[in-house]
This record gives structure tokens, sequence and C-alpha cells, in this order.
């Protein structure tokens, strides 16, 4: 017969294990589910890493796209520590290009670099934060599902960026697309030449993931999302106030993931579009970047750095072999399938005995 | 027929139409719900539904066919999830997502090559002898598609079940004290597995009406938000099947109101297109109010995976 017992503990060996061992089985049934369009798995496979990290310009891509990944990641994790399931990463992107929009365009546009740039990055966090307070309310008040809220809200600020694109915003300089005008250079985040790495982003979010880290494993509010998140019951006896942390925790988790896309608008697009061009589902790989790193932000880092490697592959595969853009998914739900199934394997030991007659 | 009338009409007939998808869902959600699992990969369930329907129907030539292969294809998926959350004791919410991705993956991967290809073989309308004679009514309910009958007539046994009969006590016990039911003998794994599994058919089904008969082609991201409607509607049914017929033609009529408003007023498109999403929070609301009064809740063990002791 078989029997499962709980482990006691788990090394770091083993958590570097699983990550190791979903990444590869993942890799190995996308390409087989490639090779049913006939087309040599090992093949694509090669051509994914190699024009994600064999080369410069592929390494630069692959840092650039690491950027979103990296912010909406810890933001990310500090939500889902607290098992709140935050899925409106990609709304609260959206949001802070919206509002990056706004400031840029708008209201501070004739304000120098200096003062107009840290603005933008400042509404960004606080309206994506806003965002994030309202399923963190409803959950707490009256214990709403986050999941459906928090994705009904990307469907709904999905469609009034492009509402904003189409109507009220649309740019007289571009000649009849749906993009707002072109931001001035004094809105524009300087990069690194030859490249699209907008770095203060980048710097922002290495700073954050170090900060988040901090709160999380070090701080009262850190231990206190933890605590909601491991043991609601005895976080209650504790006299935590739910309501209180949930909100903190949401109002960061939303506004960083905002920062990524006031990064997107001014580092990269220069003016708002269609939401699918500002963002190829950040918002959504970011969930996998977050778990994959177990929901530490110092590992963050790493993943959103490969999960970025993932997305430029991904783009050149889609290219060459004419796959829609969907398919990042399938890749995507493989990660997350096998994540659960590699912690069940290192959480439980499992013994097949024979039974004695 | 005058004009306001015909209008009335087809406002309801459309809206009839479009919630049949989503009672299917509901109904498959409301069983897995009921039996302790929460599974949040209808979206991608449906999807695949979707795509799978469409290509059987295109090679088989018959939209039998493909609606079996849609049931099949949201079954297998179903299972990935059964698996992970019942016998890994799995996150539930982890799994579910990752259903959803999956499903919506696959189901762009293997559909590109059916964009813009019409369907030829659809299902042929029914029609009920005599009653369709009924004035407006008639014509109303009793000419129609077959999966929208098979969705009323599978309301009824689905609520039949589980409230008249000792299987549906043997679901609801797994959902509200799967300790309890293990103690009575009851296997509440094999439960949960076939909860699970009826939903996944059902979100299948639900995904080929909308391929075969709703919109009788396949474009990418066509379930555009409804299998975490279907999410919403399973709370606000108080995870009731008929109470689903309720909310599944109330946010059929929502679809169709799109198409009305932007035909009399100028609103843009974007902002109708929100309606769907704003309505379900709506109901989340008003649901949450409801459950708080009259203090029906979601099965007490929603979500929790179940661990067998050892005796």
């Amino acid at each position: 017969m078989i029997t499962i017992e709980k482990r006691k503990k788990y090394s770091i060996k083993e958590n570097l294990l699983i990550i190791i061992i979903s990444i590869f089985l993942s890799l190995f049934i996308s390409s087989l589910i490639f090779s049913l369009k006939g087309i040599n798995p090992f093949f694509a496979l090669y051509k994914i890493i190699f024009s994600s990290f064999g080369s410069l310009y592929g390494i630069k891509e692959t840092v650039t796209k690491a950027i979103p990944l990296m912010l909406c990641g810890i933001g990310l994790s500090i939500a889902f520590k607290g098992k709140f399931w935050n899925i409106g990463a990609e709304g609260q992107l959206l949001t802070g290009a919206v509002l990056a929009t706004w400031v840029g365009l708008f209201i501070g546009k004739n304000l120098p670099s200096i003062i107009l740039i840290p603005l933008m990055f400042l509404i960004g966090f606080i309206g994506g934060g806003l965002i994030g307070l309202i399923p963190a309310f409803l959950k707490v008040r009256f214990n709403i599902n986050e999941v459906i809220i928090t994705l009904m809200l990307n469907y709904i600020i999905e469609q009034y960026v492009q509402y904003l694109v189409y109507g009220p915003w649309k740019g007289k300089t571009q000649y009849g697309f749906p993009y707002t005008d072109n931001l001035s250079q004094n809105a524009l985040l300087p990069i690194i030449k030859g490249s699209r790495i907008h770095y203060p982003t980048l710097i922002i979010a290495i700073l954050l993931s170090i900060l988040i880290f901090f709160l999380i494993f070090r701080t009262k509010l850190g231990y206190e999302i933890r605590v909601i998140g491991e043991n609601p019951l005895s976080a209650k006896y504790a006299g935590i106030d739910f309501m209180k942390v949930t909100l903190i925790m949401m109002f960061l988790s939303g506004g960083i993931a905002a920062l990524a896309g006031v990064g997107e608008i001014s580092g990269i697009h220069k003016h708002l579009t269609y939401p699918s061009q500002i963002s190829s589902g950040y918002g959504y790989t970011a969930i996998i970047v977050a778990w994959l790193a177990q929901l530490n932000p110092l590992i963050v880092i790493l993943t959103s750095l490969f999960f970025g490697g993932i997305l430029v592959g991904g783009d050149v595969i889609q290219t060459s072999f004419g796959f829609p853009f969907a398919t990042i998914n399938i890749f995507n739900g493989l990660m997350l399938v096998f994540i659960s199934i590699s912690y069940f394997l290192i959480q439980y030991k499992i013994t097949f005995k024979r039974i004695e007659k | 027929m005058n004009e306001t009338t015909f209008l009335i009409f087809s406002i309801i007939k459309r809206a009839l139409i479009s919630g049949t998808p989503l009672l299917l869902g509901t109904l498959g959600e409301i069983y897995t719900e009921r039996s302790g699992v929460l599974n949040l990969g209808i979206e991608g369930m449906m999807a695949i539904g979707a795509v799978s329907g469409f290509g059987l129907t295109l090679i088989t030539k018959n939209p039998w066919f493909g609606l079996v292969f849609a049931i099949i294809f949201g079954i297998l998926l179903s299972l990935i999830h059964a698996f992970v959350s019942i016998t890994l004791r799995g996150n539930q919410t982890i799994s579910g997502l990752s259903i959803s991705m999956l499903g919506l993956g696959i189901s762009g991967f293997w559909g590109k090559a059916y964009i813009g290809t019409p369907l030829k073989y659809k299902f042929q309308d029914f029609t009920i002898p005599i009653l369709n004679k009924i004035p407006f009514l008639g014509e109303l309910i009793f000419i129609g598609d077959p999966i929208f009958y098979i969705s009323l007539i599978l309301t009824f046994i689905l609520w039949f079940i589980l409230y008249k009969t000792k299987w549906g006590i043997i679901i609801r016990s797994c959902g509200e004290n799967p300790l309890a039911s293990d103690s009575m003998g009851i296997n509440v794994y094999i439960v949960r597995y076939i909860c699970v599994v009826i939903g996944g058919a059902l979100a299948g089904m639900a995904g080929a009406y909308l391929s075969l008969a709703y919109a009788s082609s396949w474009i990418e991201g066509m379930t555009g938000g409804r299998g975490w409607i279907v999410i919403a509607l399973t709370i606000f049914s108080l995870w009731n099947p008929v109470r689903a017929l309720l909310g599944a033609y109330l946010f059929g009529g929502i679809y169709i109101l799109q198409y009305i408003l932007q035909q009399y007023y100028k609103i843009s498109p974007n902002i109708l297109l929100m309606l769907p999403y704003i309505g379900t929070i709506l109901v989340l609301l008003l649901s949450a109010n409801e459950t708080l009064r009259k203090r029906i809740g979601a099965p007490k063990f929603l979500g929790e995976p179940y661990i067998k002791e050892e005796k």
C-alpha cells in the first residue's frame, strides 16, 4: 500500500530542485505540443533559449522584458504571502500606464524631467494602490472572492484604456492610429545606449525587491501578513487587524505593479496604446514569476529574468513558426501545474509498502 | 408582431441564447463546489471546449461529434485540476488558474488555423410541436437549438439529484463536512473527482455552444471572461441549479444590452463592453448581502483539501 506522510523540513537544495524540475518538464511538454504542428521540439527549444540568452541583443531584450515582470512579481509576492490572490497585476500595471500618460502628457507636461518623472511614478503608484484597495476591502468586509474581482477589474481597465486611445485621448499627430500623442522628451526615461533597457525602472525594481524582502521577513507588518496567510485563525486570536493589514498589503501590491506600467510608457512606448501592446500579459506571467520564486522578492529578480527570456524566445518562435500569442500560456500553465506537483513531492514522503500477510 | 413586440421578442430570445453557455458552466461549477472543490479553470475548459468542438465538427462534419469531443477535452483538463487539488492536496486557486492558462494557451495554439473558417455544419433548430403554436411564447421558447433544451433539462435533473436523492446528500456532505462523510463510509476523494469531472464536462459543453451555436466560428479569446462570470454566478445562484437559470439569463440579457444600447444611443463600444464585468462585481456584492442575510454560505469546506487520516 501507499502511505503519504508530511515531512517536517525541507532544505533550500530541495527548493531549488523544484524550480529546475518544473522548468525542465514544462519546457519538455510544451515542445512536445509544438511537435504536433510538425516542428522539431529540440529546434524550438534551441530557438527559445538561443534567442533570449544566446546573444547580446537577446540578453538586452530579456532584461527589458524582465523589468515589468520583476515589479509585478514583487507586488504579487506581498499579496500572495498573505494568501490574497491578487490576479489583478495586469490591470494595476495598466492603471500605472494610464496615469503616467495623464501626468506626462497633460497635467505636468511643462515640468522639468527631474520633477516630472518622479511625479509620474508617484501618481502611478498611488493609482495602482487605490485599484488594489477595491478587492481588499470587498474581501475583508463582504468575504467576496478576490480572484474574480481582480480579474473583472483587469477586463474593465483594458476596455477603459481602449476607450481612451480610440476616444478622448486619441493623438492628433498619430495618423489615425489608436495612440495618444507622444510624450515630450522631459517625460521620457533614459535608456542604456543600444538597448531598450530603461535603467531607472530596473534600479527601482531591484531596490524594491530588497526593501520588500525586509518588509515581509523583518518587520511587524510583514509578520502580520505572513500570519494572516499561514494561519488566519491564530491571526484572529492574536488580535491582528485584518482590514488594516490587507489594505496596506494590497495598496503596496497594486502600487508596485503600477510602477511597471509607468516604466513601459515612459521608457518604451512613449505613448498610451492598445492594452495588449503595453503589456504582453506581464501581469499574468508575473503570477508564475512570484510563485516560482516561492514568494521571495529576492528570488523574483532571478525568476523574472528567466521569464523575460521565455517571453523573448516566445516572441521569436511565434514569428518564425507562426504561433499565436496565446502559446506562451501553455508553458505558463504547465509551469504552475508542475510547481504544484513538485511542492507535493518535497512536502510529503511517499512510501510504497507491501502488505504483510 | 409590431415593432415593439418584435424588439422585446428578439431581446429575450437573444438573452436566452447568450445565457445558455453561462448556464451550462454554472451548473458544472455548482456541482464541483458543492463537493468542496473550487475550480477556477472554467475559462480554460470553456476555451478548449470551444476549439475542440469546432475543430472536430469540421473534421467529422457533424456538430454532435464536435460536442462529444468538447466534453471529453473539458473532462481531460478538469482531471488535471482534480489530480492536483484532490490527490496532491495542492492549492486550488493556483491549480485552477493553471488550468485556465493551459486551456487558453492550447486553444489559441490549436485554433489558429480555424480563424476565419465558417462553420457549415450547425445544430438544426428543434421545434416542439403544438406548443410552438402559442403566440409569442411558442417561437420564443419552443423553437430553439438542441443544446438550449439540453441545458434546461440538465438544470432540472441536476437540481433533482442535488436536493431529492441520496446522491445529492452525499455530494453536499463532502463539501459541508468531509470528515463526517468519510466516517459514514463515503469515499470523499471519488465523490470529489466525479464532481470535478461533471464540472469539466459541462464547461466543455458550454465552450462548444459558443463556437457551434452562438457564434458559429472560432476566434481566439472568444470565451471573453465568461468562465470567470460563471464563478460569480455560482455564488449568485447560492449553489442551487434552478437559481443558476435566473443568473445566467440575466447575464445573457446584459450581453444583449450592449448591442441594443449601441444601436440606439451613441455610447462608446468600449464602455458598453465593460457592462458584463461591472455586472459581475455588482452581482457578487448583491449575493454577499444575501448570503449574510439568509445565512446561506458557500459549502463549509470549499477549497479545503481533504486529508484522510491514517487509522
